[in-house]
């Protein structure tokens, strides 16, 4: 475990060296560009698409920072000749496995966390102020802590990218593997049109195949509560709970995998 | 030494660009048609292109209908500076605002409870050209799309209600939408008055004044408080015009004909000065008619509903 952890620390630390934080720079002068220049154009509707524009933005930096850096995981180590000291050390392959993934994880909530605190930084401005009418216009307050669940399911979607990212990782170039895990992550937000594959074709056997496909492949939508969120639409907790159990469940399984592959690979 | 001289070499570049940039807008001008052009006309497809950010692609075709609707109207406005036609005329004669209808389904496809959208759609489609697009239908038609949306949502009965009364007149359609609305848990307790009112005496000022005072002080929002404001002076200018019209009717009957301007009227001392509307804009006389001026905040006037039964006005 402690070698798990001392990977994790040492992913973030790279991360940070590689200033990956950067974006939570380009983050804050997003939201505050868009705050002053949407606040000119949209009729009273500012507070409604800078949390939807937030939400997205934290999606968008996070899905980037999953994908590209959780390619580079494995292959970085590789190119660099690294991975031969490492693999010297007394470790496992399976805990180099789990602990670079950790580390992204890592990296990915403080950038999420920091995002999440700007965004609520923008919208206490953007809310300043504002009549008592005005307020009563929105559909959910400036301030919203429900925003903190739409936030939360971004992240364990992430994790589950970052899961797809390293596993890819573990036997592919880096390009290839970027490009299959953003063609999972599309597939992923498009799986209802798999469930309902049934309704568009003749053929049993081809929706019998798409019905399979729809369970088999990650279904990413269900973390997506932006909008419900931005709209004041109650999200239950069992949902999340669901949710994230499906994640958690979908993650091990890629890790596991992972470490198989990766236990397997030779470096020689 | 070195970095200040390839930083002054990037901001010379940077500012050439800028100046090419400049020069081919000037001598190739891009066409409106052009950038009004709307490259996907489908919400589903487009749905479908945005995953898991179709609320973002919502308020981005939010903010195109805005600019669409602000420019277009802008452009109107400084192009002719003709006089409105009344309401009940303005059925589509121009293809003007065609795109925006189509930007509000998108917007309001990709995302249903976007309340804006409907509330403030739905004025800008049913306000009469050139002002808006003069298709109070399709501003129904959006709100309809609004309640199917969100079944319990009585603003938007109470905006249908409104375009019924205001462009359409149509006051029974309109009682029957305020009826409806009122029937809404937690709708105001007004919006059953204004339905009998509306039912009972049809479109007088005074109906117009009660139903515009209610909206002014019950809009949570404040650009429709705003509208509400100015519709409550364009009221108040109503009453001054009639009453202005009056005493230069009685003024052109002494003198046996109609003045061509103020001076000889506020001379007789008919008024005391030139009158201001409630924007404080003088008002115009001409040939005996006293009209607001085309260049007044408040100007054009909206086309006075009439009353159930009552007989066709003549024009102002």
């Amino acid at each position: 475990m402690r070698a798990v952890v001392a990977i994790a620390v040492n992913v973030f630390r790279e991360s940070v060296r590689d200033k990956v934080l950067y974006n939570l720079v380009l983050f804050a002068v997003l939201l505050i560009g868009a705050s002053y220049l949407i606040g000119q154009l949209t009729a009273g509707q500012d507070v409604k698409i800078i949390k939807d524009l937030g939400l997205a933005a934290i999606s968008v930096f996070g899905l980037f920072i999953a994908v590209f850096i959780g390619i580079g995981l494995v292959s970085k180590e590789v190119d660099r000749r690294s991975i031969y000291s490492l693999l010297a050390k007394p470790i496992h392959r399976q805990q180099l496995v789990l602990g670079k993934y950790c580390g992204l994880t890592l990296t990915l909530g403080v950038n999420l966390a920091v995002m999440a605190a700007a965004l609520y930084v923008v919208l206490f401005y953007m809310a300043w102020g504002v009549s008592e009418q005005t307020v009563r216009s929105w559909d959910a307050p400036a301030l919203d802590p429900a925003l903190l669940k739409a936030v939360g399911l971004i992240y364990v979607e992430l994790m589950l990218v970052t899961a797809i990212a390293l596993f890819f990782s573990t036997f592919s170039t880096p390009m290839l593997s970027a490009a299959l895990t953003f063609g999972f992550f599309i597939a992923g937000h498009f799986s209802s049109d798999l469930r309902n594959f049934q309704d568009a074709v003749d053929s049993p056997a081809a929706a019998r195949l798409a019905r399979g496909l729809y369970w088999v492949l990650p279904n990413l939508a269900q973390f997506d509560v932006k909008a419900a969120v931005v709209h004041g639409q109650p999200v239950p907790l069992g949902y999340a709970a669901v949710t994230i159990g499906y994640a958690a469940c979908y993650i091990a399984m890629l890790l596991v995998i992972s470490m198989l592959v990766f236990s397997r690979r030779d470096f020689k | 030494m070195k970095t200040l001289g390839v930083i002054l070499v990037a901001l010379a570049l940077l500012a050439g660009s800028v100046q090419l940039q400049a020069t081919r807008e000037r001598l190739f001008p891009v066409s409106e048609a052009d950038e009004d052009a709307m490259y996907m006309r489908s919400a589903e497809t487009l749905r479908r292109l945005s995953g898991a950010y179709t609320a973002l692609t919502a308020d981005g075709y939010w903010i195109r209908a805005l600019q669409y609707y602000g420019g277009t109207k802008r452009r109107l406005q400084a192009q002719a500076r003709v006089p409105e036609p009344p309401p009940m005329l303005a059925v589509p004669t121009s293809d003007d605002f065609s795109l925006l209808y189509p930007m509000l389904d998108i917007t309001t496809s990709l995302d249903p409870r976007f309340t804006i959208a409907y509330r403030f759609g739905a004025v800008f489609l049913a306000e009469a050209y050139p002002r808006g697009a003069g298709r109070p239908d399709l501003a129904v038609a959006l709100l309809e799309k609004g309640i199917r949306a969100q079944p319990d949502k009585w603003e938007y009965m109470e905006d249908i209600g409104f375009v019924h009364y205001w462009y359409v007149h149509d006051y029974r359609a309109a009682a029957g939408w305020f009826q409806r609305a009122s029937e809404v848990p937690g709708a105001p307790w007004w919006l059953r008055s204004l339905a009998a009112t509306t039912l009972a005496q049809g479109g007088d000022r005074q109906s117009s004044r009660t139903m515009w005072e209610a909206i002014r002080q019950s809009a949570a929002i404040d650009w429709l408080r705003q509208d509400a404001e100015r519709r409550l002076l364009q009221l108040d200018a109503l009453d001054n015009i009639d009453e202005l019209q009056r005493r230069v009717d009685a003024f052109a009957r002494g003198a046996g004909q109609a003045p061509s301007g103020w001076d000889s009227v506020v001379r007789a001392r008919v008024v005391p000065g030139v009158p201001l509307d409630p924007s404080r804009t003088p008002y115009e006389l001409i040939q005996g008619r006293v009209h607001l001026a085309a260049s007044s905040p408040l100007a054009p006037l909206p086309e006075e509903p009439r009353q159930i039964d009552a007989p066709e006005a003549p024009p102002r």
